[in-house]
């Protein structure tokens, strides 16, 4: 069988991470290649250099299409040759009618005036080749999530597509909406397009995929024939993260003391969708001088419990309580939550975590400004003296701090967040993936940081996708899947293929329970 | 020894005469500005600009522009936009006159109630920026229509005036001078030699604390000049108004603003927060900041700050009239904007819009002297403030 599409020795660094390292790939013509590795693997960064994201020039190595060598310097360049990538988050736009979105860029137009009645026949068309009934004039933000898929799809099939990618297409799709989404890859498949899936679910995979190519830490491990023999979960799943821990990780002798702050019956609905349930009847608890790992996949609901519970900062409808040495506090605020010893470091420290207009001084004291005012007058020279502290402290690289904080790094950035929680003096401490995106040696630093707060005696509970560094970090890990716990373990016992199980079990169970009520509700009808 | 240990302590205090200018580029560039223009016009208007007769009239006319935009500065910050304020210039004016003429109220109660009802405006459009989300810019181009149309109503569409004398001080009054010299206001010169003194001993009193904690600042030669300069303006300007009326009691009352929220903005934690709020509103809500109460109050401030600056201007026709305060606004938030004032939010300094609202000053009385049309004044402020602004964006893009 010919490739239609073969990457040689991808290499693409940005500054201090490798983010690809010498990584091969070669999809066939008519094939579903599934593309899987852990968040950070550089599935993502693959894709990218692959639709001209990022620019040839920018990346080393070689990419052919159809036998020819290419070098594109934007999506426009691969999109002509019929390489078309659907993102996670949808590129629709939700006031426009169907229509208007599948010719957006492309309009059906002669001379600059749209032909409306071309436009819509044409996009009938387009819809039925994906299965959907709707009309075009519906708007994009009338219809759900899973047929706002198809017609990002039926966008790629009007702009001649050769070679699909679709990036985690499922992930927001429930059970039967992600069947019809794989059946019409198969469907395409006969047609003779080539897809690469990008996908979490082992069992989607098992399902449609010919082969798959695993990808860990920025290089290719494998790539597995499912016709060859059926694949395990367990052999992907070693294939995925089968790395070591080699002194990632400072030593601690770890001590956890009685329990210090407890969660019981926490729940929390989607702001936005009234009704839908994104954190479910969360119990956790947190030793003095413990820390607490929740391990999960993106989207498992991890950062929702977290700020629901951070002065309901996330979500509606939000139930349950919090205890804080045997104490029910109050943390329906934040500026209660904060008073009763809560604090939380966002995963987005762009958004969420800086002023990235200020410098670190004033961030740094953000939180708790009144540690440096009195009577409501800031002590300038103070505040000063606190964020040099600080600085110190936590060993921020920066020219002195009345720096703004705009002009760090990714590490050191967090390092300020860090910096602000820490003044605030909490005694449990919510981290949110705490080392995204920044360097092996500033990750160290934080885990150090991590170590001297538990050593005092606090709690910390730490969100990351990455398990290594859970298993490195935690006393004790969570595992959460779709809103709820579905595991518990100390993390001695623990391991990534053990984390790994007790998500995709739980997955498989879930989905096999909304399969269960989809047939009874199918049965009902009938 | 001493030396030595002196040695680490003095590194960070020695930045560069030519990187702390370049940092505080735009801090002295609009000062300069503002000092060539007064010397521009003092030269092409043959000396009339600082006449101290004239002199008195530019603090007179800008007065009310600058008291709205010290509250103004503050919504901008907070990443709002208030343009109802000449509306409730006019409104309040409206208001006062109805009470002082119609139902002969003493002034002091008429001012305390237009402060309140100032109050009021501001907290019902701060209600719904800051606890509906409604876009400032969108309610309170309502409350323009509103307040312009409950002023016309209010004075059914005539003029009411005159008021009583006491209240006409307010804006054309002078402060009384303790020394009784005839022809000569000595309390005046006084004041203005003292005030820059007291200023600068400040600083100094600063200067000492910063150094001791080994605080990088201003190089010295650079404070000598400010403070010399400063000394000299002020003093100046004393001996100017001290040879007509001396100091009108708007311009006291301006100077006691400018300082108190001078001190709020830098020195207090609301002032902090107010520039945390716009420059990262999410990120201020999680730092356990009340947001929304924070841009409620920045609105409840500037309703009572238009409504002195109604009750100012009023003073000032000695009469109310519909059409009082407008296009205030304009002039109010240009000042914040050539002040260096970001349309996004979170960066504005005080001082800044005060300059900038004296540069709109100066250009408007200078140009009127000069016989400009008032149609070519506006194309020239137009042209000013975009190049204000365009000089910050070059500057932030070079930085």
């Amino acid at each position: 069988m010919d490739s239609i599409l073969e990457m040689r020795g991808i290499t693409k660094t940005f500054p201090g991470v490798k983010a690809l390292d010498n990584v091969n790939l070669s999809v066939r013509e008519g094939e579903i290649h599934a593309l899987i590795g852990e968040n950070g693997a550089g599935k993502s960064t693959l894709m990218k250099v692959l639709s001209g994201v990022y620019p040839h020039g920018t990346y080393e190595g070689e990419i052919r299409f159809r036998g020819q060598p290419v070098a594109f310097r934007g999506i426009a360049d691969s999109e002509k040759l019929g390489i078309i990538i659907i993102h996670q988050e949808l590129a629709l736009v939700p006031l426009l009618s169907i229509t208007e979105n599948l010719f957006l860029g492309n309009e059906q137009a002669k001379r600059g005036r749209i032909d409306w009645v071309a436009a819509t026949a044409r996009a009938r068309e387009l819809l039925r080749m994906v299965g959907l009934t709707d009309s075009p004039e519906t708007l994009i933000t009338d219809i759900g999530v899973g047929k706002q898929q198809l017609v990002e799809i039926a966008k790629a099939l009007s702009k001649q597509v050769k070679l699909l990618i679709l990036d985690e297409p499922t992930a927001s799709l429930n059970e039967s909406d992600s069947d019809a989404l794989l059946a019409l890859l198969l469907r395409f498949k006969e047609q003779g397009i080539s897809s690469i899936l990008i996908s979490h679910k082992l069992n989607e995979i098992a399902k449609v995929a010919d082969r798959v190519t695993i990808l860990r830490d920025g290089t290719t491990v494998e790539t597995l024939d499912c016709h060859d023999a059926p694949i395990s979960q367990d052999r992907i799943i070693k294939g995925m993260v089968g790395r070591d821990l080699a002194d990632r990780y400072p030593r601690r002798t770890s001590n956890p003391g009685d329990i210090l702050f407890e969660v019981k019956g926490w729940n929390a609905d989607h702001p936005i969708h009234t009704g839908r349930r994104v954190v479910k009847d969360i119990d956790l608890h947190v030793r003095r001088g413990e820390v607490v790992g929740i391990a999960g996949l993106m989207g498992a609901g991890r950062t929702e419990f977290a700020m629901s519970l951070f002065g309901r900062s996330y979500g509606r409808n939000i139930r349950g309580k919090a205890f804080l040495g045997g104490r029910e506090i109050d943390v329906s605020t934040i500026r209660r939550a904060m008073d009763n010893g809560l604090a939380y470091a966002t995963e987005d420290r762009k958004h969420y975590g800086l002023v990235l207009d200020n410098d670190i001084r004033h961030n740094v004291t953000l939180a708790n400004l009144d540690g440096v005012a009195k009577r409501g007058v800031i002590h300038h020279e103070r505040e000063i003296e606190v964020a040099n502290d600080f600085r110190r402290r936590l060993r921020i690289r920066c020219s002195d701090v009345f720096q703004q904080t705009v002009n760090l790094s990714g590490g050191n950035q967090q390092k300020v967040v860090l910096s602000k929680w820490l003044f605030a003096d909490p005694q449990v401490l919510i981290l949110d993936e705490p080392t995204r995106g920044i360097d092996v040696g500033a990750k160290y630093e934080i885990y150090t940081i991590v170590n001297q707060l538990v050593a005092e005696g606090r709690g910390v509970i730490l969100i990351s996708s990455e398990l290594p560094e859970l298993l490195g970090v935690a006393d004790r890990i969570y595992v959460m899947n779709e809103g709820a716990l579905v595991a518990e373990m100390p993390a001695a016992e623990a391991s990534q293929e053990k984390i790994m199980h007790a998500i995709m079990s739980s997955a498989s169970k879930a989905t096999a329970a909304r399969a269960a009520v989809a047939a009874a509700a199918r049965e009902s009808l009938q | 020894m001493s030396a030595e240990l002196n040695l680490p302590a003095q590194q960070p205090r020695q930045a560069s005469m030519a990187k702390f200018l370049k940092s505080h580029m735009r801090d002295y560039g609009m000062l300069i500005s503002l000092l060539a223009i007064v010397a521009f016009f003092q030269y092409v208007t043959d000396g009339t600009l600082l006449q101290p007769l004239n002199l008195t009239n530019l603090v007179l006319q800008n007065s009310y522009i600058v008291i709205m935009a010290l509250g103004m500065l503050l919504v901008i910050v907070a990443g709002h936009i208030d343009l109802s304020v000449g509306s409730i210039v006019g409104f309040i004016g409206a208001l006062a006159a109805i009470l002082m003429v119609q139902f002969h109220w003493h002034f002091i109660p008429t001012a305390i109630v237009s402060l309140i009802a100032g109050a009021a405006i501001g907290a019902a459009q701060g209600y719904w920026v800051a606890y509906f989300r409604i876009p400032s810019f969108i309610v309170t181009l309502a409350g323009m229509l509103v307040f312009r149309g409950l002023s016309l109503a209010l004075l059914a569409g005539q003029s009411v005036g005159p008021f009583p004398v006491e209240f006409q001080r307010l804006s054309s009054g002078f402060i009384p001078d303790f020394f009784g010299t005839t022809g000569f206001h000595t309390t005046t010169l006084v004041l203005c030699l003292l005030t820059p003194a007291i200023l600068i001993g400040f600083s100094i009193a600063a200067r000492i604390r910063r150094h001791r904690f080994a605080i990088e600042q201003e190089p010295l030669v650079l404070f000598l000049l400010k403070s010399a300069g400063l000394f000299a303006v002020v003093a100046y300007v004393g001996w100017l108004l001290s040879t007509y009326k001396g100091l009108p009691n708007v311009l006291i009352i301006m100077a006691l603003l400018i300082g108190v929220y001078a001190f709020v903005t830098r020195d207090t934690t609301i002032g902090r927060r107010i520039y945390a709020l716009g420059g990262n509103e999410k990120a201020a809500k999680l730092s356990g900041i009340d947001t929304r109460r924070l841009s409620f109050y920045t609105f409840v401030n500037m309703g009572v700050l238009a409504a002195l600056a109604g009750l100012i201007f009023a003073a000032r026709l000695n009469t109310a009239t519909p059409k009082a305060g407008v296009s205030f606004e304009l002039d109010v938030i240009a000042a914040c904007f050539i002040g260096g004032a970001s349309a996004s939010g979170g960066v504005g300094r005080v001082t800044g819009a005060v300059i900038g609202a004296f540069i709109m000053g100066v250009m408007n009385n200078g140009m009127s002297i000069l016989g400009i049309g008032i149609d070519w004044q506006q194309v020239i402020k137009g042209l000013v403030l975009l190049a204000a602004v365009c000089f910050d964006v070059y500057n932030k893009g070079k930085a």
